[in-house]
């Protein structure tokens, strides 16, 4: 993973709420058997108003979102992270995060930075009033700044470390395999194991077929 | 000292304790997986050249994008076919156990583990679905993570981890009539929000609870995601255990005794400390739809779509207004009077056979509305073989229902279940997000009562609308339907 510490790019400013990863990648994009090329889902559904915000030149080349509270929250999605990432977003600003999400940007180097909303606010209002204006985030000193506008944001100590030293989870957790390898000989003999395989003896399961609504064509 | 069960759950798995802010690292015991979020984990292992690590306690199921007709042939949708194709693939590569379509045990992901007898209580499970807090319904630590995450308990089989906090939900008292698990979840994220869960691990308690059978506490602990939470828990109890013996991989003989005792000590201590409670009077809900496009958007069926201009908080104000712009509904309208085009019935909230049973009891012998479709789609191909072996399809095709194969289906449309733009649905399922069950479409979340009652009338309906004559049924078996427990038959 790439090493984060400080980074500077066009905020975005987002007056929403309860932005879901359903809203951030619809369900029909998360078919891809790929981890990259989800820059054109990224909020595909509002993507087709002209005046959603990233629609607009001075925000379109935006790395900095700022968003309302409960960003990322629904399902487990992390296509929404890579959707951010592969757009060109590095930072989003937000009152509450959604804990999976919030997860998921930390393991992808994506920075999901904790703003009083009174300070998103602020925020706001300087990205509006001045459309491409540029945030640093900087996650040394814990502060995002716009212009005049310094706002402190919160981040956990471990991923902060991580997202700094770009480390990789499963790497640091292979160090204790010796650790992991003793805990499984205590595991008590009643908990389960999926192999070998047991369940019920097989059926056929006999396929549903369309059935003619009325107003349909026969066999159209 | 005293302890959750939360906390109990987690202490027994961790591996090595964090020191200076580092995360626990926890041991899984139970790794489920599916085709939409496992790709790229596979793809991770094979770029580092790592194994699987415990094939063994993992288990792979195709839900999410599978058809739910023609299952026989080839998937028409390219992309979907080329993801269960990869999930066949990595199986056979990984040697991990996959149910695909067409088998038996195929299904919804959260209704194969417990099905199969493999979500016990004292468990750690994990998969890269939201709903994974469904599993919680056991006493067992169940959650949802992300596909860094799948690939890291892939190679790990753990997790670093940074403990939950915890809150008690206590639901006192007795359920009224009509009203089920799937309202007492819709007013608990009415009441605490959709973020109001965030960081915690909910345990939901109190008479009400105990009073639930296994399947309507996974609708509870399945929809603990929408209000933020990272997992819903209930204490095992006589309930749990009685579900759990005898299924496939229950334990048995000496290893079940022991469980049983081991499993009696899963609770909260009397004397444990929550960081948060919340307490709701169960004999004050009656049946709950949303309005909104969040899952926290919901109100009693008896009342009106809120008035926008009435909301004190502006951002709540503008959401509100949002909200009813995408839903095409009128403030202060009654939500009685909402017509609805389609009806499902389904998910992995609510599509279990308890679901299916009382919406068949509700629907037999009648005819639905005739401005709607109703779709009805078992959670599993062996929910679906035994309602079949009960009657139930016939019932619902008699009323003119549409009977599927297995899956997530109109959940969040995936495969071709999908609403059209500006269609409006009454669902069983968990999200009534922007687009959720198909671009511009539009989602109110109902139990499977009221969502019967809405497909026989045509507007948004609870059983007491049908008459005062109709009794509220339950999730038995129908009378005369020869017995079919899924343990023993199908």
């Amino acid at each position: 993973m790439e090493k984060f510490s400080q980074h500077t790019g066009v905020g975005v400013p987002l007056r929403r709420s309860n932005v879901d990863t359903d809203q951030i990648i619809p369900a029909v994009y998360l078919k891809r058997v790929t981890r990259t090329g989800f820059e054109d889902a990224l909020f595909a559904a509002w993507r087709g108003d002209p005046e959603f915000v990233l629609n607009q030149d001075a925000y379109r080349s935006g790395s900095v979102l700022v968003a309302g509270p409960d960003f990322g929250t629904g399902s487990s999605r992390e296509h929404a992270v890579w959707a951010l990432k592969d757009y060109g977003f590095r930072a989003v600003l937000s009152t509450r995060f959604a804990d999976i999400f919030r997860g998921n940007s930390g393991k992808q180097g994506l920075l999901a930075a904790q703003v009083a909303q009174e300070d998103i606010e602020l925020l706001w209002k300087v990205l509006e009033a001045r459309p491409g204006t540029e945030v640093t985030v900087d996650l040394v000193a814990k502060q995002a700044r716009a212009e005049d506008v310094v706002v402190p944001f919160e981040v956990d100590d471990y991923t902060r470390w991580r997202l700094m030293e770009g480390l990789d989870d499963i790497g640091l957790t292979l160090k204790h395999e010796g650790e992991i390898t003793e805990f499984e000989t205590t595991r008590a003999s009643w908990r389960p194991l999926t192999l070998p395989a047991k369940h019920l003896p097989p059926v056929e399961v006999v396929a549903a077929r369309p059935v003619l609504r009325h107003g349909d064509d026969a066999l159209a | 000292m005293a302890g959750t069960l939360a906390e109990k759950v987690w202490d027994a798995h961790i591996v090595r304790r964090g020191t200076d802010g580092a995360p626990d690292l926890l041991y899984i015991d139970l790794h489920l997986v599916h085709e939409v979020t496992s790709p790229q984990a596979f793809e991770g292992l094979r770029l580092a050249g790592r194994p699987v690590r415990r094939p063994d306690l993992t288990i792979a199921t195709e839900d999410h994008n599978t058809p739910t007709l023609d299952i026989d042939r080839p998937i028409a949708d390219l992309t979907s076919r080329t993801q269960i194709q990869t999930l066949r693939n990595n199986a056979a590569e990984f040697g991990v156990r996959l149910h695909s379509l067409g088998d038996a045990d195929q299904g919804i992901v959260h209704q194969v583990g417990p099905q199969l007898g493999l979500t016990m209580p004292g468990l750690t499970v994990v998969c890269g679905d939201s709903h994974t807090s469904t599993h919680g319904a056991f006493g067992a630590l169940a959650f949802g993570i992300g596909t860094s995450e799948v690939e890291h308990v892939l190679a790990t089989q753990t997790l670093p981890l940074a403990p939950f906090k915890t809150m008690a939900i206590t639901v006192d008292g007795e359920l009224p009539k009509g009203a089920t698990s799937k309202d007492i979840i819709l007013a608990i994220i009415a009441k605490i929000g959709t973020g109001g869960g965030q960081g915690y691990v909910l345990e939901y308690r109190g008479e009400a609870i105990r009073a639930l059978s296994m399947e309507a506490r996974m609708t509870i602990c399945n929809m603990s995601i929408e209000a933020g939470a990272r997992a819903g828990m209930i204490a095992p109890d006589e309930t749990t255990f009685e579900y759990l013996q005898g299924r496939p991989h229950a334990p048995e003989g000496a290893d079940w005794d022991a469980a049983v005792e081991y499993w009696r000590t899963l609770r909260s201590d009397d004397d444990a400390v929550f960081d948060t409670e919340v307490v709701l009077r169960a004999s004050d809900l009656e049946p709950f739809v949303t309005w909104g496009t969040n899952p926290g958007q919901g109100l009693p069926l008896s009342s009106n779509v809120p008035v926008p201009s009435e909301i004190a908080d502006e951002n709540e104000r503008v959401a509100a207004e949002r909200a009813l712009e995408y839903m095409g509904l009128e403030p202060g309208m009654a939500l009685r009077d909402i017509a609805v085009d389609t009806v499902f019935i389904g998910s992995c909230t609510n599509g279990r056979i308890e679901d299916l049973r009382s919406v068949a009891k509700l629907v037999k012998g009648r005819t639905k509305a005739d401005s709607l479709r109703v779709l009805v789609v078992p959670s599993s191909a062996r929910v679906r073989l035994q309602a079949e072996a009960e009657g139930l399809d016939q019932i619902f095709l008699d009323f003119g229902a549409e009977w599927r194969n297995a899956g997530c289906s109109m959940c969040l449309g995936m495969n071709p279940d999908q609403l059209a733009p500006g269609e409006r649905s009454a669902s069983t399922s968990n999200r009534n997000f922007e687009g959720r069950q198909g671009k511009g479409g539009r989602t109110h979340l109902v139990s499977p009562l009221v969502a019967g009652a809405t497909a026989i009338r045509g507007t948004l309906s609870s059983v007491a609308d049908l008459g005062p004559d109709v009794e509220v049924p339950d999730g038995s078996p129908l009378e005369g339907a020869p017995a079919a427990d899924a343990r023993q038959s199908a």
